[in-house]
C-alpha cells in the first residue's frame, strides 16, 4: 500500500433544515485506486461528493487535496484543481453535437469564431486514449445513455481531472455498457487517474473497486479493503441488519386476461417504428417479465399502453374495452398504474412538493378532493402514512420533489402508484438506483401485488430481476418478441442469446401460446 | 384578371418587403432572447425608444449616421433596463416587458411635448431621412430591378444582418453559449458558464436591434415620430421569431409573410373593401401560419409511417 493520499475529507458537516445529511464524515482516497462509496438511499453519499466537487458548501470540516488544504467553493475551483464528477443525472444539451458539449464553457477558438477542426481533435485523443469510441459529431440528443455517459466522462477528461467522481454510473446501463464502462475505468486507473465509484450494486463494487467506504444515515459506518470483504458482510453494514438478497415468491396462479395487447405499432422519437407487431396476453396474478437490451423498443412499448405515445396501428384492450387513443387520465381511471423508467421526466415534477407528487392524479376527486377543492389535510394524511410506509428518507412533505437522493425520488413513484386502486401495473426499471434494502421491499411488494390477483407487466433491464420476480418472461428484441421462455427453466446466458437476437423462436407459428 | 393583377404585383412585393424590414430587424435581435430561454416582449418599448432617438439625433444634428447610432445605443440603455428587471434581480420577465413597454409609450410622449410643444407626431424638413440607394446595372433590369433597388440603406442592412446573425449564433463561442444556456442552464452552470450573463447579453443584442429597427420606422419609412408609432411591430416580431424557431432564416421567411399580408390588407382596403375586415388580415394570417407550422412540426413522424419497414431495417 505505497499509493500516497491524494483526497483526505476530516469532519464534513451538512444538514438541509432537520436532515443531517452528513454528520462528520472522514474519507481518505489514495492516488490511482477506485474507491467506491456505497450506502442506502439518501446515506449521503451525494451530498458528500457534491461538497467535494464545489457544490454544496459543508456546514464544518476540511479539505485536504494532494496535501494541501484547499476551500472549493465551485465547480470551476474543483476542476481547477483536478476534479471531475460525472453526475446521477447527467448534465448535457441535447441539441448539441457531442464536441460541442464537451468544449462548452471552454472553447477552443479561431480568430472569431469557434475552431470546430480543434473540439474534434479534443474528443477524438481522449476517446482513443481511453477507448471511450464516439461520433463527435452526433447530437446528444440521439445517443443511447450509455454513450451520454461517456460525453460526460470526456467532457471531464478535457478539463484535466485527475480525480474523477462517479455517481451511480451504472445505474442507467446495460450490462453490456457496464462492462465497457469497467474496461474504461481501469485502463483509467492504468494511466494513473483517481476515482471514486458510487453504487448500489454490490458485485460491481466487489469486481472494480480497491477499498469501499460504507455510509449510513450519514455517517460512515465501515472502511473496508475490497479483497477482504463479501456482499453479505457490506449489505448488513449498509442496511444494519441481514437483507435477503433473493426473492422469495410462490408459484404463479394466472387468472383470466386483463390486457390484450394485439399488432401493436409504435414509432419512436424520429418517427421510426420501436414496437413492430407485438401480440400478448397479460394475466391476472401473474408477472410478466420483459427482458431486452435497453433501446429495442421496451419505453416504447410501456409509454403506447400507458397512453403516454400514440398508437400507429393495433389494439390494447382491458377486460375488452380497448384504451387505444384515451388519455393517460383515463387509462389511469380503467385501472392501469404505470411506474416510469425515468423518474425525474415522467415520474416527478421536481418543483411541486412531495405531498402534490404523491396525490397526484388522484387530486381531482374523492377522498383528496371534494366539490373541486382539495382537502389537503387528508392529503397531508395520506402522504405521512406512504412515507412511512414506504421508509422514504424526506425532511417534510412539503420540500419540492428535487430535494430527494435518486433512490428516494424511485421510492416516492413507486409509493404513489402501488397506492392506487389498480389491477394492471407497468412497472420499469422499478429498483434503479434503489438500496438493497429498498429492492427487497419493492420486490416483496410486486409479489404480494400478483398474488393478491393484479396483472403486473415487469420491464427491466436488470436480467437477475427480471428472472427472479418474473412467471414468464418474453424476450424483446429491435421491437419484436424473440422468446418466450419459462423463468424456472432458463438460464442468463439462454436469454443473452436471445436478447442479442443470435437465436430465435418461431412465435408466429405458436401464436396461440402467446395471445390465447 | 384584371381586377386580380390590380391586387397581386410586384408593388405589393415590394411594399411587403418593406413592411416586413422593422419586424425581420427586431426579430433578428429578439431571436437571441428566444434562444436563451428569454420571453421578451419588451421589444416593443426598446423600438419606440430606438424610433424617437433617431428623430431627435436626427433633428438636432442633421447627420442621420449620429441619429441611427443614437437609436442603437438608446434602444441597448431600454435593454439594460429590461435586463436588470428581468435577468439580475429575477422579477417577473412580464411585468419587466411591460412596464418598460407602458414606460416608452408615456415617457416619448412626455418628451415630444416638453422639448418640442407639440402632440401627436412630430415632422420637420430638419429630420435627414436614412438614405436610399439604387444599385447601379440591376436597377436597369425590368422584374428585377424595381424588385432589388431603390430601397433604403437599412433593408439592405437587415438582409446582411440575417448572415451576420446567423454566423454568430451557429459559429461562435458566444453563439453556442447562448444556445445552451437557454436549452438546459443546469448543464452551462455545471461547465462553469454564468447564465445570467449570457442571458443578458442576448438581451442586450436584443435591444441594439430593436433600436435600430424603431430607427427604420422614424427615419425611413415615416421620417417623422408619431406617437406609440411601434403599434405591436415588436409583438408580431416575437410572433415571428416563435414562427421561425428562433433561427434567423425562419425569421426572415416569418416577417416576410407578416410584410406581404400587411400590404395585400392595405391594398384591398384602398381598392373599397371594409377596412374593419381588410385590417384583420395580417393578424389572421399570422395565426392561420403559428397554426400551420406547429402542426407540420407534428407532422413528419407520421407520414414517415407507410414505409417504416424498410428504413429501419437498413
Ligand atoms: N437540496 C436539498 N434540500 C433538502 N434536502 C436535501 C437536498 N439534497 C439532499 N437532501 C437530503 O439529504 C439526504 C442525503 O441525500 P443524498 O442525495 O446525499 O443521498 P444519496 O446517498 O446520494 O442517496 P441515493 O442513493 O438515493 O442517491 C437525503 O435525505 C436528501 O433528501
Ligand atoms: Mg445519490
Amino acid at each position: 500500500m505505497a499509493q500516497e493520499e491524494l483526497v483526505r475529507l476530516e469532519g464534513i458537516e451538512k444538514s438541509f433544515g432537520s436532515v443531517r445529511a452528513n454528520r462528520s464524515v472522514n474519507l481518505t482516497v489514495r492516488r490511482g485506486t477506485i474507491h467506491a462509496l456505497i450506502g442506502e438511499n439518501g446515506a449521503g453519499k451525494t451530498t458528500l461528493m457534491k461538497i467535494l466537487f464545489g457544490l454544496e458548501r459543508p456546514d464544518a470540516g476540511s479539505i485536504y487535496y494532494a496535501g494541501r488544504k484547499v476551500e472549493i467553493t465551485s465547480p470551476q475551483q474543483a476542476m481547477a484543481l483536478g476534479i471531475g464528477m460525472v453526475h446521477q443525472h447527467f448534465m448535457l444539451v441535447p441539441s448539441l453535437t457531442v464536441a460541442e458539449n464537451v468544449v462548452l464553457g471552454h472553447e477552443p477558438q479561431q480568430g472569431l469564431h469557434l475552431d470546430r477542426q480543434a473540439a474534434r481533435r479534443l474528443v477524438q485523443e481522449i476517446a482513443t486514449r481511453y477507448g471511450l469510441a464516439v461520433d463527435p459529431d452526433a447530437r446528444v440528443r440521439d445517443l443511447s445513455v450509455g454513450l451520454e455517459q461517456r460525453v460526460e466522462i470526456i467532457k471531464a477528461l478535457s478539463r484535466g481531472a485527475e480525480l474523477l467522481i462517479l455517481d451511480e454510473p451504472t445505474a442507467v446501463l446495460t450490462p453490456q455498457e457496464t462492462e465497457e464502462l469497467f474496461r474504461v475505468l481501469k485502463s483509467m486507473v492504468a494511466q494513473g487517474k483517481t476515482l471514486i465509484f458510487i453504487s448500489h450494486k454490490l458485485k460491481e463494487v466487489l469486481a472494480i473497486s480497491d477499498a469501499i467506504t460504507v455510509m449510513r444515515a450519514g455517517e460512515v459506518v465501515g472502511n473496508l479493503k475490497t479483497a477482504e470483504t463479501n456482499e453479505a458482510e457490506l449489505a448488513r453494514l449498509m442496511v444494519g441488519r441481514p437483507v435477503l438478497l433473493r426473492v422469495e415468491k410462490g408459484d404463479a396462479r394466472p387468472g383470466q386476461p386483463a390486457l390484450e395487447v394485439r399488432d401493436l405499432w409504435v414509432a419512436d422519437r424520429r418517427g421510426l417504428p420501436a414496437v413492430r407487431g407485438l401480440s400478448f396476453t397479460l394475466r391476472r396474478g401473474e408477472i410478466l417479465g420483459i427482458a431486452g437490451v435497453e433501446g429495442n423498443g421496451q419505453t416504447e412499448l410501456v409509454e403506447a399502453l400507458s397512453g403516454l405515445r400514440s398508437i400507429e396501428r393495433g389494439e390494447v384492450e382491458k377486460d375488452g374495452r380497448s384504451l387505444k387513443g384515451l388519455s393517460v387520465a383515463a387509462i389511469r381511471r380503467a385501472g392501469v398504474a404505470h411506474i416510469p423508467e425515468d423518474r425525474f421526466r415522467r415520474g416527478l415534477c421536481g418543483q411541486a412538493t412531495i405531498l402534490e407528487n404523491m396525490i397526484a392524479g388522484e387530486h381531482y376527486g374523492m377522498p383528496f378532493a371534494r366539490r373541486g377543492i382539495i382537502d389537503w389535510k387528508e392529503a397531508a394524511a395520506f402522504t405521512e402514512t406512504l412515507v412511512k410506509e414506504y421508509r422514504i428518507k424526506i425532511g417534510s412533505i412539503y420540500d419540492p420533489a428535487s430535494s430527494l437522493s435518486g433512490g428516494n425520488a424511485q421510492k416516492l413513484v413507486v409509493a404513489r402508484e402501488f397506492s392506487r386502486a389498480a389491477d394492471v401495473l407497468l412497472v420499469s426499471q422499478p429498483t434503479r438506483g434503489v438500496d438493497i434494502g429498498a429492492i427487497e421491499f419493492i420486490h416483496r411488494s410486486l409479489v404480494a401485488k400478483r398474488d393478491a390477483g393484479a396483472a403486473i407487466l415487469l420491464v427491466s433491464a436488470d436480467l437477475q430481476e427480471v428472472l427472479s420476480l418474473s412467471d414468464r418472461i418474453l424476450v424483446l428484441y429491435e421491437g419484436e418478441f424473440t422468446a418466450e421462455l419459462d423463468p424456472k427453466t432458463t438460464s442468463e446466458e439462454e436469454i443473452g442469446l436471445y436478447m442479442s437476437g443470435a437465436r430465435r423462436m418461431d412465435l408466429r407459428a405458436k401464436a396461440g401460446g402467446i395471445s390465447a | 384578371m384584371g381586377f386580380l393583377s390590380n391586387i397581386l404585383n410586384l408593388g405589393l412585393v415590394v411594399a411587403g418587403i418593406r413592411i416586413a424590414i422593422p419586424i425581420l430587424l427586431a426579430g433578428l435581435g429578439g431571436l437571441f432572447t428566444l434562444q436563451a430561454n428569454i420571453l421578451n416582449i419588451g421589444m416593443e418599448g426598446m423600438m419606440l425608444f430606438g424610433a424617437w432617438a433617431g428623430v431627435f439625433v436626427s433633428y438636432m444634428t442633421g447627420s442621420v449616421w449620429l441619429a441611427l447610432l443614437a437609436a442603437v445605443g438608446v434602444g441597448l440603455l431600454a435593454a439594460v433596463i429590461f435586463g436588470l428587471f428581468g435577468v439580475r434581480y429575477r422579477c417577473n420577465i412580464i411585468v419587466a416587458g411591460m412596464g418598460l413597454n407602458l414606460f416608452a409609450g408615456a415617457f416619448t410622449m412626455y418628451l415630444l411635448r416638453s422639448i418640442f410643444r407639440t402632440r401627436g407626431s412630430l415632422s420637420d424638413p430638419r429630420i435627414v431621412g436614412v438614405p436610399t440607394l439604387t444599385l447601379p446595372v440591376i436597377d436597369k433590369i425590368p422584374f428585377l430591378g424595381p424588385l432589388l433597388s431603390g430601397h433604403s440603406l437599412l433593408v439592405y442592412v437587415a438582409f446582411v444582418l440575417v448572415a451576420v446573425v446567423h454566423y454568430f449564433l451557429y459559429r461562435t463561442p458566444t453563439g453556442l453559449r447562448i444556445r445552451a444556456v437557454g436549452e438546459h442552464a443546469e448543464a452551462a452552470r455545471s461547465v462553469g458558464v454564468d447564465p445570467a450573463r449570457v442571458q443578458f447579453l442576448a438581451v442586450l443584442i436584443s435591444g441594439a436591434f430593436s433600436g435600430l429597427a424603431g430607427a427604420y420606422l422614424s427615419l425611413a419609412q415615416l421620417r417623422m415620430f408619431v406617437e406609440n408609432m411601434v403599434s405591436g411591430r415588436g409583438f408580431i416580431a416575437l410572433a415571428a421569431i416563435y414562427f421561425g424557431r428562433g433561427t434567423p432564416v425562419g425569421t426572415l421567411v416569418a416577417a416576410l409573410i407578416f410584410g406581404l399580408a400587411e400590404a395585400l390588407s392595405m391594398r384591398l382596403q384602398t381598392l373599397g373593401f371594409p377596412s374593419q375586415f381588410m385590417l384583420m388580415i395580417p393578424y389572421v394570417v399570422t395565426v392561420a401560419v403559428l397554426i400551420v407550422v406547429s402542426r407540420l412540426a407534428a407532422v413528419p413522424r407520421r407520414l414517415k409511417l407507410p414505409s417504416f419497414t424498410e428504413e429501419a431495417r437498413e
